[in-house]
């Protein structure tokens, strides 16, 4: 039999060509567009080369925005993956308190993210909110407008609360998709409750764990409403984040190339710390 | 080592709201001789995995006690009990190598490392495990983490008895064979305790010296395989244990002895024996035959098996299975049967009539 060919069915392909193409590949060209000329307007661009992410990636600014970025990230995954574990772990896996625990830890999940930095930002107030307040009468000195570390503070915990959750819930599933047999077999080996979680737990809930801290990651470090709502980057320069410094700079000061630039090199940050943490954990896996 | 004993042992989980409480193991008495080799023989749902879990101490009975050489244990956590338990699905510490699973339930008892390393060398040895010492067992297959399972169980010096779940449902059929054989071997070897929970009668029968069939939470016979064919105390023995089953046919009292068909089937019975009740025979298919002068039957269907044929008859409502051989001619016109008369049973309200064993 001749083999017939047929190109005609390339064209099945053109759909899915022009939707990657419209909601992402133009969009990010445009970016690079930005990112190697210089415009005053009036679409007139004129050539920079390679200047823009010379001058970003030697700029202290962008250094010190970074920092706290990378702070920030660390900090919350610190705090958010242990809480999370712990309380999945401690969560009835079968009787009617079940679905009040579900839907309980589901709850902050729901909410939008300026309405959870609106309601921070008015629970945190020192004069009339109700953490401000309280903790100024125990005798804090406790002022998220003014001390930087009140601001971080504040700012950590709002994120705690808003995304632990989703790690609790993840690791939920994980736990409850343990059978039972391993926890007999655990009690028949003497297992003691810490072997069971570092050898039984911890183990099964491996994927489900990697998948928590990396979506916990790129959500972190890429923050910009809820600080934006609650601080405003402030006091000071104190909780200005990346996003938020990146649309100062876009926005504020309109000054596109650098912008284009830090949002070049920001996607590649996020890009390259994801890939070398994945990577990391399936080479364990395969060992 | 010791011997295992039930007491009046009864079980009901927790029932569902609005549900009766339904004991899932009702009384049980039953002495596990020290060394021997049992099966638990019954179907999906008779109670055999509860009463193993009550043996290691998974499960507290709701009442009655068990005994491990006349010392009460029945509040004893599972760990203090030295019973290894194999499930039905191999269960192996994924993030360890095979050594560190053997090595594990000697590590969670703080017994020393050199020591470890002896045993858990000695029992890879036994279960061909050796070379793969240092592998991820997460990447055996299930005959080779199910062997892991029983190591881990066998690696323990002082096990009362080890407990098998159905261990074989996930393995091959051509691996099954020589696990079993493994099994077998290993009794001898080591002579501990073995208690098998299986609804395979296969299994059973070539694993077990002793054959313990459940049926409906209560347990019905114990016995040898070949007590169990020959001589089984309940219907559901016969029906449950040789392929085809049992054949339990309904009969007529007539002057105080049973009869089948008008054909009066013992007179062996003394005149005292009670008769009352539901009253069946039970015959095994192989000790039906067709004969000059019998029982008039119509042929059902005829199967042929290889290396002999199983053939089904009716006489009026109640079917008739038989085994015969392979050279064996099927009557056409009006074909009767007889039964081995040395090798019937009575059975009143299910239970044997034990009178002619006398």
């Amino acid at each position: 039999m001749r083999k017939t060919t047929n190109q005609k069915a390339w064209w099945l392909v053109v759909p899915v060509l022009l939707l990657v193409a419209f909601n992402a590949f133009i969009p990010l060209m445009t970016v690079v567009n930005y990112s190697l000329q210089e415009t005053f307007g009036n679409n007139v661009f004129f050539w920079e080369g390679v200047t823009w992410f010379e001058k970003v990636l030697h700029s202290d600014r962008f250094h010190a925005s970074l920092l706290r970025q990378l702070l920030f990230t660390g900090m919350i995954l610190a705090i958010e993956i242990p809480l999370g574990i712990a309380v999945a772990l401690s969560m009835p896996r079968k009787g009617p308190w079940v679905s009040v625990c579900l839907v309980l830890m589901a709850l902050p999940l729901l909410i939008p993210w300026n309405v959870v930095g609106a309601m921070w930002n008015i629970f945190a107030l020192p004069d009339i909110g109700l953490l401000g307040y309280s903790l100024n009468s125990m005798g804090f000195d406790y002022n998220f407008t003014q001390q930087p570390v009140s601001a971080w503070m504040t700012t950590v915990l709002m994120d705690v609360w808003h995304w632990t959750s989703l790690v609790v819930l993840l690791c939920y599933a994980g736990v409850c998709s343990i059978p039972d047999a391993y926890y007999q077999a655990a009690r028949i080996d003497g297992a003691s409750g810490w072997a069971v979680f570092r050898y039984i737990q911890l183990p099964k809930m491996k994927r489900v764990l990697t998948i928590a801290i990396l979506l916990r990651f790129m959500d972190s470090f890429m923050i910009y409403t809820e600080p934006f709502v609650l601080t405003g980057g402030g006091p000071g320069n104190t909780t200005t984040f990346l996003s938020i410094d990146l649309v100062k700079i876009a926005l504020g000061q309109f000054d596109l190339g650098p912008a284009a630039a830090m949002s070049l090199i920001y996607f590649l940050v996020v890009l390259l710390i994801c890939w070398l943490f994945y990577t990391v954990m399936m080479r364990n896996e395969e060992q | 080592m010791s011997r295992i004993e039930f007491k009046n042992v009864r079980h009901a989980y927790p029932p569902a709201k609005g549900q009766e409480l339904v004991y899932a193991l009702k009384e049980v008495s039953q002495v596990w001789e020290d060394g021997g080799a049992y099966a638990l023989l019954g179907p999906s749902g008779c109670g055999k995995t509860t009463l193993l879990n009550i043996i290691s101490g998974l499960l507290t009975p709701s009442e009655g006690s068990i005994l491990f050489d006349d010392q009460d244990v029945t509040q004893l956590p599972t760990a203090d009990r030295h019973i290894a338990q194999v499930f039905q699905f191999p269960v192996v510490y994924d993030t360890m190598t095979v050594f560190d699973n053997l090595a594990f339930p000697l590590r969670n008892r703080g017994i020393a490392e050199a020591r470890v390393a002896e045993r858990v060398t000695e029992i890879a040895e036994m279960l061909d495990l050796s070379d793969r010492l240092m592998q991820r067992a997460s990447g055996l297959t299930s005959d080779g983490k199910q062997k892991i399972s029983l190591g881990r169980g066998l690696v323990r010096e002082d096990v009362n008895a080890i407990l098998f779940d159905e261990p074989l449902t996930v393995i091959d059929p051509h691996l099954k064979w020589q696990l079993r054989s493994k099994l077998k071997q290993l009794h001898r070897q080591i002579g501990v305790t073995m208690i098998y929970v299986t609804h395979d009668q296969v299994e059973a029968l070539t694993f077990a010296d002793k054959v313990v069939v459940m049926h409906d939470g209560g347990v019905v016979q114990v016995g040898s395989p070949v007590d169990l064919f020959n001589k089984p105390k309940h219907t559901f023995v016969g029906y449950f244990i040789g392929s085809p089953g049992m054949n339990v046919l309904p009969c007529k009292l007539d002057k105080g002895q049973p009869v089948f068909a008008n054909n009066l089937l013992s007179s062996g019975y003394p005149a005292d024996t009670d008769l009352s009740g539901k009253l069946e025979i039970g015959i095994r298919p192989e000790f039906v035959r067709f004969a000059e002068d019998g029982i008039p039957v119509e042929i059902e269907k005829v199967e042929d098996l290889g290396r002999y044929q199983v053939v089904t008859v009716k006489h009026e409502a109640a079917l008739i299975k038989m085994v015969v051989s392979e050279d064996q001619v099927i009557p056409s016109e009006s074909p009767q049967i007889q039964f081995d008369p040395d090798n019937l049973r009575i059975y009143r309200d299910d239970w044997a009539v034990e009178a002619n064993d006398a």
